[in-house]
């Protein structure tokens, strides 16, 4: 059997900004990359979908929470309901949070400012479609660039999530060891990212898409996007 | 008391008013009064300025598109075009810091984007007064924290600019942007663009409300009053969402050729819009007001006309993709309305609820405003101009004190916690970003990046304003051969006090002698720009502040040239070092005085640098270079160790006393690291160059020593480098939304 190119969907909702940089990084890392519209109820038959970053409706009440009644949306829940692959980057993730797909918040930076930097994350469960090929303790340098990327939540969400090893990403050190002076946004517990209960749904803070081209910076994000295409791939190859 | 006539509260003076008359044969109503007030501004008209505008070189090979235009346009090759303006919002800025900035960079993005072109990249040069004051940091915040909230929110990166503190600025902050896109040069939508009669004006995006009336002629043309503050009406309020949904909508339009030609509706609002599109098109125009979206009822005729709502475009359409332009716009969530067409004859006619409420030609209001050449008055020359000259002063400081004073002193002190608030990584293109000497953004899908900076006069403005906007550009485009690329054209903002007082329109001609000649010196065109008048309150007006922004073009940007310090490198200076420290940061910092002439400029032999930086990158020569200019020496070399984490032993040359080794702010000189084994290539380079050039020593270890002056470690210097601005905010910048 012929091995076709992973189909990965990335959302266009009015205001994102990272659409054209998540579909430039899938063909990067030999994907192939689907645009899809917020007004459309159609994946168009993607292997896996990105909600990319952004200000989707200039953000202008809580980041994402006019996005998650898109009319895509309808269809991204139902995909992720049937086991499919979801990646939330940045605005994106926000939107995961409000639909109700992943866990806790995102609020205000604990600096109150945007934060445009280059971090290390450490990988902490190989459980998502961004982590599929990696081990836990590998340490990743990719960009954030966000003003409401604090993550929060309830001490009962907080103690499922750890109990359930639900933390995809951590900020850390270059060397792994995570403190709060390598935390860009005062993330509680140095959660960068995370995942489902059954795994197929993942949202991250930091940028993998703005780190595949080792042209214009750091590459933590190859491996990301490598797992994402292996997880797409194995999914369609099963299908 | 009676209040003073209607044209004078417009800011029209009595000799305007009569010109208005002659040309209408007629007295202009108080709609047609309210149009020529906004066109015939200081901000839109260029009156006082235009004449020494015209002194500037505007020709060169690879200019596709002059000054004139919304925005200048250069070839960079591949069949593309750069298109580049930098432009002032320093008076609402002024007055309401975060929407002042915020919609300077939707004004400037609009202005490229009707060239046809997709914004790639936004730099910033400031100006604020110092920061221990608290209404400064206030307005510091504001700004920083309102480029951001725009830019962000758009999609655009913002890559670099500059930051500069000094008191003159206080009352008044120079807020100056810049935006460079990217377009096919046969794409361009310039004034050549095909319109004809018939052809219908579609106003869309945002609807048109009562914000920014008056904003060109109330706040950007006169001096700042005590009653700044009623004047906050008059500033306009940015949407950014509604901003990117516009660039995407418009440039969706101009890819599918759908347009014949797009106008911003910045200041002026749609009597600008309406009156160049006319004028332009040597036509005239009917514009009906009752199709005009308005936020809110009952708005009057000037109102409409004169309304600087944000995130609006004018299209000029052929009828038959009328419905197709509708659909696009509809598509991105963008309002869309025909409020004219154009016709022959000269005239803008517009109506409102079936009446005619203004008649005037259009030519006479985009480009018959006055030209005013304003007395000049220069500065009385002291008897003894060496006197006060800091070269020769008496200097008992430790070099190490002086180096930690000038590292920690905000003006050249890390600006990290300013460019961290941008984002410089969106488009995915920034292979050099905020912190380089040029930033430089790769064209995609060819081995070129643009290469990218802004520089401006600060003490050496105020000093010598020839001097000052001379050494502007030259240290903007040594900043962008220092990455190996062509310093190509520039775009520059003149920032300056009243000119109605003769010796501030002294500065400006004399910086526009110093622009030109350095222009012409390198070779550099000026393709558009911006002037900002009135930045003054009281009698104290800001530094004559000539802002130059350089686009350049590195062949290939895998050679591109950093500015940080390896291991094992060998150090040299390229230039030489004169007994100059007039106007220098080091007088700033350590003797505590402004004063002295500033250096010399020798235009050939910068030049002959330029090219030379260039040869070395193309040639894979050079570990590094940095331009050595504001702290001298030791701050350039200190800067590439930090940049680098590593150390380096030098030595200074020569027999000059070492203050004036370590900080003389001579011009044309960089710093360039070098494998040991290409030294004598690199140095045989820059004798065939005729660049002197001098070896100082090497670089590595976790120290810097300048040899028997200071020592200090790499990490010290680099956390009073950091740290300096963020300690001096504390918590007192005030903070914007995302």
């Amino acid at each position: 059997m012929s091995q076709r190119r992973p189909r990965i969907g990335v959302v266009t909702f009015p205001g994102s900004l990272d659409d054209r940089d998540a579909l430039r990084a899938v063909a990067f890392m030999g994907g192939k990359g689907v645009a899809l519209w917020h007004g459309e109820r159609d994946l168009r038959g993607v292997d896996a979908v990105i909600l990319p970053g952004g200000f989707s409706y200039g953000d202008y009440l809580r980041c994402g929470a006019i996005a998650r009644f898109a009319p895509v949306m309808d269809e991204v829940r139902a995909f992720a309901g049937a086991g499919g692959p979801v990646v939330g980057i940045c605005n994106g993730f926000q939107i995961l949070c409000e639909a109700g797909l992943l866990p806790g918040a995102l609020i205000r930076n604990r600096q109150l400012r945007f934060v445009c930097r280059w971090v290390h994350v450490r990988v902490e469960t190989s459980l998502s479609p961004l982590s599929a090929g990696l081990v836990a303790g590998d340490v990743l340098r990719v960009p954030v660039k966000h003003g409401e990327g604090q993550f929060v939540a309830s001490a009962g969400d907080l103690d499922l999530i750890e109990r359930d090893g639900l933390v995809v990403f951590r900020y850390c050190a270059q060397d792994g060891g995570v403190g709060e002076a390598d935390v860009p946004n005062g993330a509680t517990n140095a959660i960068a990212g995370l995942r489902n209960e059954l795994g197929n749904v993942v949202g991250l803070m930091p940028h993998p898409e703005h780190a595949v081209d080792p042209d214009v910076g750091a590459t933590g994000g190859q491996s990301m996007f490598a797992s994402l295409l292996f997880t797409a791939l194995a999914r369609a190859s099963a299908a | 008391m009676s209040e003073p006539e209607l044209h004078l509260r417009l800011g029209l003076s009595d000799e305007e008013l009569e010109l208005i008359r002659s040309t209408l044969r007629r007295d202009p109503n108080p709609t047609e009064l309210a149009m020529y007030a906004a066109m015939w501004s200081e901000h839109c008209s260029y009156k006082s300025s235009k004449v020494h505008l015209r002194t500037l070189p505007t020709e060169g090979p690879r200019v596709l598109v002059g000054p004139g235009q919304d925005a200048g346009a250069i070839d960079v090759g591949d069949g593309l075009a750069a298109v580049f303006k930098m432009e002032s919002h320093s008076h609402p800025s002024a007055v309401e810091p975060y929407q002042g900035a915020a919609t300077g960079v939707g004004g400037i993005i609009r202005d490229v984007i009707s060239m046809g072109a997709r914004p790639v990249a936004l730099l910033d040069p400031l100006r604020f007064g110092p920061l221990d004051e608290e209404r400064n940091r206030w307005l510091f915040g504001g700004v920083v924290a309102g480029i951001g909230g725009y830019g962000n929110c758009i999609g655009v990166p913002t890559v670099g600019g500059e930051v500069k503190f000094a008191e003159p600025h206080s009352a008044n902050p120079t807020v100056n942007v810049m935006c460079v896109g990217l377009a096919p040069a046969d794409r361009l939508l310039s004034s050549a663009t095909e319109v004809h009669e018939g052809s219908v004006l579609v106003l869309f995006g945002a609807a048109t409300g009562r914000d920014g009336i008056g904003g060109v002629s109330v706040l950007a043309s006169r001096p700042l009053e005590d009653e700044t503050q009623e004047s906050r009406p008059s500033v306009q309020i940015g949407d950014p969402f509604a901003g990117k949904l516009l660039i995407e909508a418009a440039l969706e339009l101009v890819e599918r050729g759908l347009l014949e030609g797009l106008q911003d509706l910045g200041g002026a609002g749609l009597t600008c819009a309406a009156s160049e599109s006319a004028a332009r098109a040597g036509m005239g125009a009917e514009v009906g007001l009752d199709s005009v979206s308005l936020r809110e009822p009952a708005l009057e005729a000037f109102e409409i006309l004169t309304s600087e709502s944000q995130e609006r475009m004018l299209a000029i359409v052929d009828p038959s993709r009328l419905d197709e332009v509708r659909a696009t716009c509809a598509r991105w969530g963008l309002g869309s309305a025909v409020v004219g067409r154009l016709v022959s004859g000269g005239d803008l006619r517009v109506t409102m609820g079936g009446t005619t409420v203004a008649e005037v030609p259009a030519r006479s209001l985009a480009e018959d405003a006055p030209a005013y050449t304003r007395p000049v008055a220069a500065p009385r020359e002291p008897d003894d101009p060496l006197a006060d000259d800091p070269t020769f002063a008496a200097v008992t400081a430790e070099p190490l004190d002086a180096l930690v004073a000038l590292m920690s002193s905000p003006n050249i002190a890390s600006k990290r916690w300013i460019w961290e608030q941008y984002d410089s990584l969106v488009q995915g293109q920034t292979v050099a970003g905020p912190g380089a000497d040029a930033a430089l953004v790769r064209i995609e899908g060819t081995l070129r990046a643009l290469a990218l900076t802004s520089d401006g006069t600060g003490r050496f403005g105020i000093l010598d304003p020839y001097l000052g906007a001379a050494h502007a550009v030259a240290e903007a485009a040594r900043n962008v051969a220092c990455t190996g690329a062509t310093p190509l054209a520039i775009t520059n903002c003149l920032n300056f006090g009243n000119p109605e007082r003769p010796e501030v329109m002294w500065q400006f001609v004399e910086s526009i002698r110093g622009l030109a000649d350095a222009c012409r010196a390198f070779e550099t065109p000026v393709t558009g720009g911006n002037v900002s008048f009135y930045n003054e309150a009281g009698e104290s007006a800001i530094w004559p502040t000539t802002m130059v922004g350089v686009v350049g073009l590195l062949e290939d940007y895998r050679l591109a040239v950093g500015h940080e310090f390896g291991t094992g490198s060998w150090v040299y200076a390229l230039g030489e070092t004169f007994p100059e420290l007039g106007g220098s940061a080091f007088a700033e910092v350590v003797l505590g005085v402004v004063a002295g002439r500033p250096p010399a400029l020798d235009m050939d032999r910068e030049r002959r640098l330029h090219r030379l930086l260039v040869e070395l990158a193309g040639a894979d020569l050079i570990q590094s270079a940095h331009d050595c200019a504001e702290g001298g020496l030791a701050v350039a070399l200190t800067e590439c160790a930090i940049a680098g984490g590593t150390g380096f032993a030098v030595g200074l040359v020569g027999d000059q006393p070492p203050h004036i080794g370590l900080f003389s702010e001579s011009a044309s000189r960089v710093v360039v690291s070098v494998a040991p084994e290409r030294a004598v290539a690199l140095e045989d380079t820059a004798a065939a160059f005729g660049v002197p050039i001098a070896r100082l020593g090497e670089t590595g270890g976790p120290r810097i020593v300048l040899d028997g002056l200071l020592e200090i470690t790499v990490d010290e210097i680099a956390a009073v480098y950091e740290g300096a601005i963020p300690a001096l905010l504390g918590g007192g910048a005030r903070p914007g939304r995302c």
